[in-house]
């Protein structure tokens, strides 16, 4: 019987050290994943070293630090990038990895005809959700351009850009705000390029190379429809706008990771059949089945998985690709009036915004208005009130919660999830400082003239990244010579322009007890909200904002990457009552450690704080002890019920 | 903290700019609990005591929302703080009129350092009043103005701001944006005699900056302010004519100094803001009670001669009428 191949099969991984990742790819492979997917720690992302203050607790925390040539070396050690097929999660400083991949392979003998794999190299969903950006827009889009024509003349297999729509999905979008930003964004990468002035047949060819990333949601037959509608706008774009004759150049290409926004952290186990479900809307319809494909794990919600959940879920995608019959049948889906009317539905709203969006000056003018961030945090306030009112139900959150006691989760989880030592941080640091030791300190340095040289002038970036690569320097010395060049950037909040959520009608008991509140301490409570650290994920604050302005808080935000410094300058200076942290990279131990400790030193101490992030019950426990009056996990997801607990945290201290 | 602070450290602490007490200080002008409030009246007049009538500067920033003027203050801060003076900016945003919360913040801290004491940085939500500036902005410009050479105010530029900052600023500089219709807007409104400094943000824009700066002249010229009232393209973004706005400003006190009414001014404009207090908390109720607009602005005047501050002037008036 004739079946199709399946997909490429991996798991998003990497922690700790390059050693530490490299077993953990080796075992992963050894059990029968088929390709890479690399999770980069955020110092690694934002362009930072291991020993910048920023980078301080968030070393290896959420993915392995990349420092330097050295580094990718042992992270591929053993491994043959010749036959690989590996997943770069990496963004702002994409043309930095892939500097040092390239570097790396030739180092193994490997010339860079042979690579195959993905960049993301998506800057642009970095301002609207993900927060892992470090120039301004315009030279970002210039650095995706360069990695972009580099590679589809040099590396001509592998895909320089994988426009990402998943974290859209993750800040709120809709199905059609998801596909119409995505169209926006790779109509914005296409349009660079052809400014540069290539001809039509290299623009054909990176459109051919250009592929997507997306995420599948739980409403899986929404999101085959989803797909189908993308695959025929992504035809109709590349014949229309940018006339790729050649049919086989307009496929829509993409991988996915299922969503893990919709993973529960009460009942984690229901997390698997969630996950298999939302893997059916990526593999369903033969025609626009993903290319590879990456499932989170169970347990997402508590903290880092550890290896065995990662097993499990890529059991999950064997047992779909091997076990069942669907690799034997052509598209399921053809000829279903109902899938038909509804990826027209879609395909239609979708295209309608695209318009919008171009209409009023593109994707980067409206990043930088903050007109698409606010429609995300619109659409991601209006889901939480679905599930708030009880209307979109989320199994054992707020339907079903009557439970057994899970075996899963003895010892109250502490078992449960991944825990970093924390003496890879110091190791990493030391093997930093003992790399720009025994370089050629001359080499380093003409090296990274030639990169702020060829970033002043309109050259492409690559040849002198490579090259640096070659002489050593690392990835924060490369990053802050871009930063001299292009400045840095802050991306709107999103915040700002947002109508009041139609939560609630205008005396709810909350308000009420917002106004007594006031009356008692004589002035409206104010509700500092700091995102320490470099992790972006900025959903959670900007909800807690807003709905704490619609409750009838002051409340001070003031975006993502705030050193613990700032956030106590800004407690102080602002007279707040209360400082609420959101942390979700899993640094919450050293950030808030660090920021309480900058509370005292400022005169602060008695501005109680609050906590909120991906946080196991042992280190909420630690939290609280040191001094934190309350710390929230993604399990209180009524926001009304956590403002409550603002009040009386308020209250107490003003007694 | 059931109890209004002690003065005699807490006026100490804000006259050696000490963060900690400047924010304590403003935190008790904002306080609406009775005892607060008159203890905050007896700190401004205390701070008012031991400032010189001649001190420091205070600039109000104000303009439409949207037109740059948090990321302009930002630059500003800086500018200011590297020719050595120190700064406090306090930056006034609406409150929303159905919950009475406000979402402040998103702003100027941003770039500076944390570690720098010259540098202080207050969000102030502007209460009941939709548009107009904080009640308690006065009361914050005298802490803040004790504490710190200049005084940056920015207000939303929404309803009555620009005219409100008028009355606690020396300085007044309107922000407007190229190709937004703001200028037309302005020159409606009759307000285009009110700001000392006019800015015309995003300056890379090239040439539509230049069509606004020119409407702006135009609009000047028809009003008879052109000859005094500067007009500048500045970029926040692009760092383009900073210097030259600091030189105006400068410029622009200088020239009140020189002429003997920096502190006249002040004089005049403490009575305009008592006067704008007085209205919001009472109305034309007390205006009426007291014997009419003029006869009231004669006593708010006299009380604030015999070294009333604005708030217990507008108190002893309404006391006086048999209110408050």
């Amino acid at each position: 019987m004739q079946r199709d191949r399946p997909w490429i099969l991996r798991t998003y991984s990497g922690h700790s050290t390059p050693s530490a990742s490299n077993a953990l790819y080796r075992a992963n492979l050894a059990r029968g994943q088929t390709g890479l997917s690399v999770a980069f720690d955020l110092p690694t992302q934002t362009g930072y070293d291991a020993d910048h203050p920023l980078a301080r607790g968030e070393v290896g925390r959420t993915g392995v630090p990349v420092g330097h040539l050295g580094d990718m070396e042992v992270l591929f050690d053993g491994l043959d990038l010749a036959t690989m097929n590996t997943s770069m999660t990496i963004n702002a400083t994409a043309p930095w990895l892939m500097a040092l991949y390239v570097a790396c392979a030739e180092r193994q003998g490997a010339p860079p005809t042979t690579l195959r794999g993905t960049t993301q190299n998506d800057i642009i969903k970095e301002y609207l959700s993900r927060g892992t950006y470090m120039l301004p827009p315009g030279p970002s889009l210039r650095l995706t351009a360069d990695l972009v024509l580099y590679a589809v003349e040099h590396v001509p297999d592998f895909n320089p850009i994988n426009v990402c729509s998943y974290h859209l999905q993750e800040a709120g979008a809709t199905p059609e705000q998801e596909l119409a930003y995505a169209l926006c964004t790779a109509i914005t990468v296409l349009d660079t390029v052809r400014e540069r002035g290539i001809g039509p047949a290299r623009l054909s060819s990176v459109f051919g190379r250009l592929s997507f990333f997306v995420n599948a949601g739980i409403r899986f037959v929404e999101e085959v429809c989803k797909l189908r509608a993308f695959a025929e706008l992504w035809d109709r774009l590349g014949l229309e706008r940018y006339g790729v004759a050649d049919p086989k150049l307009r496929r829509f290409r993409y991988g996915v990771q299922v969503n893990s926004l919709g993973l529960t952290e009460a009942q984690p186990e229901n997390n698997i059949s969630r996950i298999v479900l939302q893997m059916l809307g990526v593999t369903l319809s033969r025609n626009v089945r993903a290319r590879a494909i990456q499932l989170p794990a169970w347990n997402e919600a508590l903290g880092l998985p550890r290896p065995f959940d990662q097993q499990l879920s890529l059991r999950a995608q064997q047992i779909l690709a091997h076990e069942t019959d669907l690799l034997e049948y052509p598209d399921l889906l053809d000829g279903s009036p109902v899938v038909a009317e509804r990826t027209r539905q879609i395909r239609e709203a979708a295209w309608a915004e695209v318009e919008r969006v171009l209409a009023s000056g593109g994707m980067v003018a409206a990043v930088e208005s903050g007109d698409v961030k606010e429609r995300l945090v619109a659409s991601n306030a209006a889901r939480l009130a679905r599930i708030e009112s009880g209307e979109q139900i989320v199994v054992g959150v707020n339907h079903f919660t009557e439970s057994e006691p899970s075996p899963l989760l003895a010892d109250g989880g502490a078992g449960a999830i991944l825990r970093i030592d924390p003496r890879a941080e110091e190791e990493q640091r030391e093997s930093l400082v003992a790399w720009r030791r025994q370089r050629d300190a001359d080499a380093a340095a003409r090296a990274l003239d030639a990169v702020r040289e060829a970033a002043r002038s309109a050259a492409n970036l690559m040849p002198a990244s490579i090259a640096a690569a070659r002489a050593g320097v690392t990835t924060g010395e490369w990053a802050a010579a871009l930063r001299d060049v292009f400045g840095e950037y802050r991306a709107p909040t999103g915040v700002g322009a947002q109508a009041p959520t139609p939560v609630g009608d205008e005396v709810s008991p909350l308000r009420r007890e917002v106004a007594t509140l006031a009356r008692e301490i004589g002035r409206r409570p104010k509700l500092l909200v700091g995102k320490p650290g470099l992790d972006g994920h900025s959903n959670g604050a900007e909800q807690i904002a807003l709905r704490a302005r619609d409750a009838g808080f002051e409340v001070v935000y003031e975006g993502i990457r705030s050193t613990p410094e700032e956030i106590a300058a800004a407690a102080v200076q602002e007279g707040a009552h209360v400082v609420g942290l959101s942390i979700l990279s899993g640094a919450h131990l050293e950030l808030v450690a660090e920021t309480l400790g900058a509370l005292r030193q400022r005169g602060g101490e008695s501005i109680p704080v609050v906590v909120g992030g991906i946080i196991p019950d042992a280190d909420a426990a630690v939290l609280l002890s040191s001094g934190v009056a309350r710390v929230y996990t993604p399990k209180h997801y009524q926001v009304d019920s956590i403002l409550s607990g603002l009040v009386e945290v308020v209250r107490q201290a003003h007694a | 903290m059931n109890a209004p602070p002690e003065l005699e450290p807490l006026v100490r602490g804000v006259c050696a700019g000490s963060e900690r007490d400047v924010a304590r200080a403003l935190s008790l002008v904002e306080d609406s609990r009775a005892a607060f409030a008159a203890r905050a009246v007896e700190l401004q007049r205390r701070l008012l005591a031991q400032t010189p009538a001649d001190r420091g500067h205070r600039i109000g920033i104000t303009g439409p929302p949207g037109v740059g003027k948090s990321s302009l203050c930002r630059a500003l801060v800086g500018r200011l703080r590297r020719s050595g003076q120190s700064v406090a900016l306090l930056a006034v945003d609406p409150s929303s009129p159905r919950s009475g919360g406000a979402l402040l913040g998103d702003r100027a801290r941003l770039t500076l350092d944390p570690g720098d004491p010259g540098v202080f940085v207050r969000s102030m939500a502007s209460g009941g009043q939709l548009g107009g500036l904080a009640r308690a902005a006065g009361a914050a410009v005298i802490v803040l103005a004790a504490a710190f050479d200049a005084v940056l105010i920015e207000t939303t530029g929404v309803g009555q701001s620009e005219t409100d900052v008028e009355h606690v600023a020396d300085t007044v500089v309107l922000v407007v944006q190229p190709a937004s219709g703001d200028v037309l807007q302005f020159i409606k409104a009759g307000i285009m005699e009110v700001p000392d400094l006019f800015l015309v943000n995003k300056a890379d824009l090239g040439q539509v900056a230049e069509v606004a700066e020119r409407e702006l002249r135009t609009a000047l010229l028809a009003g008879g302010e052109a000859a005094v009232t500067p007009v500048l393209r500045v970029s926040a973004e692009t760092d383009v004519g900073l210097d030259e706005l600091v030189l105006a400003l400068q410029r622009h006190r200088a020239r009140l100094e020189e002429s003997g009414s920096l502190i006249a001014e002040r004089r005049r404009k403490a009575v305009r803001w008592a006067e704008r207090l007085l209205t919001l908390r009472y109305g034309e109720f007390l205006l009426e009670r007291s014997g009419g607009a003029d006869e009231a602005r004669r006593r708010l005047e006299l009380l604030l001669q015999q070294g009333a501050v604005p708030a217990e002037a507008v108190d002893q008036l309404a006391r006086a009428a048999g209110l408050g």
